[in-house]
């Protein structure tokens, strides 16, 4: 079991959280809503819940919950641009079909 | 594919239902738009890089417009249809103008209050000029952010008036932004430093652009923004220090000042990268090819560049001097003060302003891209990303309120610095015996007489019944929403006949000249108002006929003689005649004398339907 983030989104998400002023890490996790099943979530974290996996790498910590663990399992995050745009991006072998924007999916 | 942003805990949206605010600092010689992704508020860039965009359009023959770095090469050569500067216009009447230096430009004079630019691609407003820049800002915002936006704040200088405030905001809206609020640019400059924060305190924020000069004194109270004061010169900026370094580099260079418009051209941008590089350098070396194509090569140093500049930086002292008299405070009540421009990157300013202020200005966030971050920080909360307990900043009015009274006074209704929304009523009453209408003139400033201060909009309560003077109740209430922007309602309190005015600043446009405008139909959208309500009138002035014709064919002579029915059925033709016509007041008229002929009839008739109605009852049989 284990999420991973790559160097490019561990700096960014160092940079927003210095920015912020506060935060211990990054939360990702998944819910049911959306266009084609489930839909990231993707939240700066004040407090660690007990039950929450904690993973570290690159100096970022990166917090689940017990019920997101099952669809993030092997999930790589990364940081992306593509035009003038920019932003994270989950790279989850979970994933069977998403739909075409890429924010929600099914696995 | 999708990138996203991260949320602050417990805010992330469902799919496809970002929130994605803008804040837009719309200046008068630059313009910039700005978003908070992830928690950090950063100016966007353009596909170059660029996030600085000139404030200039160029009107092309074939009806297209280039924005921003083009039109601004273009501004020499094309200098009729290239707008630069169009914020000096914003809310600004034909009267305005004549008074003020608004460059070459051909004002047409139109029907409507709005000044148009005569330019190759037709007329243009100087709302329709600031919505192409806006609309740059807009597409640059939507492809950075990958989605649509929900909505916009805009900052507006502090000084603003009503009528400028609504033009920025017809802007907005021409350029398909949803305004979720106007933000005072000093109030924005501090939101950027995270004053907004603190529980109060008094700030200092100096304002230097290339074109204009502006010092504002907030007060921060329980996280409302007060302008307690402004002060400033419209012509007064970096552009003048690149002025002043070029004539020097004439002087140096032996060039005379019979010079052509490139030549000078290029000795500007010559001196702008001199300034800009005496920023770090304590020297720089410059090149000015002279008109025989030799080159003069020299050395410009920070010590001769500031006998250069000083007198100008002198000259922005002596408004913040004026800035603290009027709020009524000392200068050691300042407790931070903020850069705002880009000419305040310029070393000597920032020890001028430390030296005035005794105290070192804020000048860690770029100072052209502060008033942007500020107001994209506001657009955030504003658009729900922010949990709750983040508090909605507050803003203030910044001039006066009121309406004209008997004698060409003005009553305030709102006061200056009051925070708004707010609402605020006040009853009047009528001056004259029998007085069935008032008219409201309603006013903005400080000053007490009305050619003092600036109209923003006339209406008139009607139908108010006939009394003696003074028993007429009528209360006038005045509404400010967040935006600024002004709604007044009249009501007389005894018989509820009411009248109100959406805010119709006497610059501004209504949203039925927008729509049109925005289906580029804009000359119609006046005649056919007209014609609708040159319709309306005469299918009244057909009702009254009608019913006037009926009444004479059941009982005519029974209650008129043949003198009185004579005088009826002569203005009775007078108004089908003009019915015919095109002139609503002249149909409106002749409907009113129709009906003053008939009074005589009218009553008769009523009378005796009330007696046929009564024979045969006892009166008592009315009185239960």
């Amino acid at each position: 079991m284990a999420i991973t983030l790559t160097e490019a989104a561990a700096d960014r998400v160092k940079a927003f959280l210095d920015n912020r002023g506060k935060g211990v890490g990054l939360r990702l996790g998944v819910r049911t809503s959306g266009c084609s099943g489930m839909a990231y979530v993707i939240e700066f974290v004040d407090d660690i819940e007990d039950s929450d996996a904690v993973f570290e790498e690159h100096g970022v910590k990166l917090i689940v919950d017990p019920k997101s663990m099952v669809y993030l399992d092997g999930t790589e995050l990364d940081f992306k641009r593509d035009g003038l745009n920019e932003g994270f991006e989950f790279n989850n072998p979970n994933v069977k079909d998403s739909c075409g924007c890429g924010e929600s999916f099914t696995v | 594919m999708a990138l996203l942003q991260i949320s602050e805990p417990g805010q992330a949206t469902a799919p496809h239902q970002h929130r994605l605010a803008i804040g837009i600092d719309l200046g008068t010689t630059n313009s910039l738009v700005a978003s908070v992704r992830s928690g950090l508020a950063e100016t966007l860039a353009d596909d170059a890089g660029q996030h600085l965009l000139p404030s200039v359009v160029r009107y092309m023959e074939n009806g297209s417009t280039l924005v921003g770095q083009l039109a601004k090469e273009a501004a020499a050569d094309d200098a009729m249809n290239t707008i630069v500067s169009v914020k000096r216009l914003m809310g600004r009447g034909i009267e305005d103008i004549r008074k003020n230096e608004f460059g070459s430009y051909e004002f047409v004079e139109q029907d409507t209050t709005v000044p148009r630019i005569h330019t190759v691609a037709g007329d243009v407003s100087a709302i329709e000029v600031s919505a192409e820049i806006l609309k740059v800002l807009r597409e640059r915002a939507e492809k950075t952010l990958g989605d649509e936006l929900s909505g916009a704040v805009i900052a507006v200088p502090a000084y603003f008036d009503e009528a400028q405030r609504q033009a920025t905001k017809d802007a907005a809206r021409l350029a398909g932004l949803n305004v979720l609020r106007l933000l005072n640019e000093p109030t924005a400059a501090a939101v950027a430093y995270g004053l907004d924060k603190k529980a109060d305190g008094i700030i200092a924020i100096y304002d230097l652009g290339g074109g204009t000069f502006d010092v504002s004194i907030l007060r921060l109270n329980r996280g409302v923004f007060e302008v307690m004061a402004t002060a400033g010169d419209s012509a007064l900026g970096g552009d003048d220090m690149d002025m002043l370094i070029a004539r020097w580099f004439m002087q140096q260079a032996g060039i005379s000042d019979d010079a052509d418009h490139a030549q000078i051209r290029r000795l500007m941008r010559e001196a702008r990268r001199a300034k800009e590089a005496l920023t770090e350098a304590e020297t720089v070396s410059v090149a000015v090819e002279r008109k025989d194509a030799s080159v003069w090569q020299g050395e410009l140093t920070r010590s001769v560049m500031h006998e250069l500049i000083d007198a100008l930086i002198k000259k922005t002292i002596s408004p913040c001097r004026r800035a603290l008299r009027d709020a009524g405070i000392a200068v050691g009540d300042v407790e931070e003060v903020v850069m705002v421009g880009g000419s305040t990157r310029v070393p000597r300013v920032r020890e001028q302003v430390e030296a005035f202020f005794k105290r070192p200005p804020l000048v860690d966030i770029d100072p052209d891209k502060v008033v942007a971050v500020g107001a994209a920080i506001q657009a955030d909360v504003l658009a729900g990303n922010k949990p709750d307990e983040e508090m909605l900043l507050l803003d203030v009015i910044p001039l006066s309120l009121g309406l004209e009274t008997m004698g060409g006074l003005v009553e305030k209704l709102i006061n200056r610095n009051t925070t708004i929304p707010v609402a605020r009523a006040q009853e009047f009453t009528t001056y004259k015996d029998g007085q069935t209408a008032m008219s409201i003139h309603v006013l903005q400033g400080e000053r007490e007489m009305v050619q003092d201060c600036r109209s923003l909009a006339r209406f008139s309560l009607r139908d108010i019944p006939p009394m003696v003077a003074g028993a007429a109740r009528i209360r006038v209430t005045f509404q400010v929403d967040a935006d600024g922007l002004l709604n007044v309602t009249a009501q007389e309190l005894t018989s509820g006949v009411q009248s109100r005015i959406e805010v119709k600043p006497s610059y501004g446009l209504e949203d039925a000249e927008i729509e049109h405008m925005l289906r580029d139909s804009m000359e119609h959208a006046k005649d056919d108002m007209d014609s609708r309500k040159l319709r309306e009138q005469q299918v009244e002035g057909e009702r009254v006929i009608e019913a006037l014709q009926s009444a004479l064919q059941t009982d005519g002579d029974q209650y008129l003689d043949k003198a009185e029915r004579e005088l009826i059925e002569q203005s009775l033709s007078e108004l089908q005649k003009i019915n015919l016509g095109e002139d609503v007041e002249e149909i409106k008229d002749a409907i009113k004398h129709l009906e003053k002929t008939c009074s005589a009839y009218v009553e008769r008739r009523m009378n005796s339907s009330i007696q046929n109605a009564m024979s045969g009852h006892s009166v008592e049989e009315f009185e239960s």
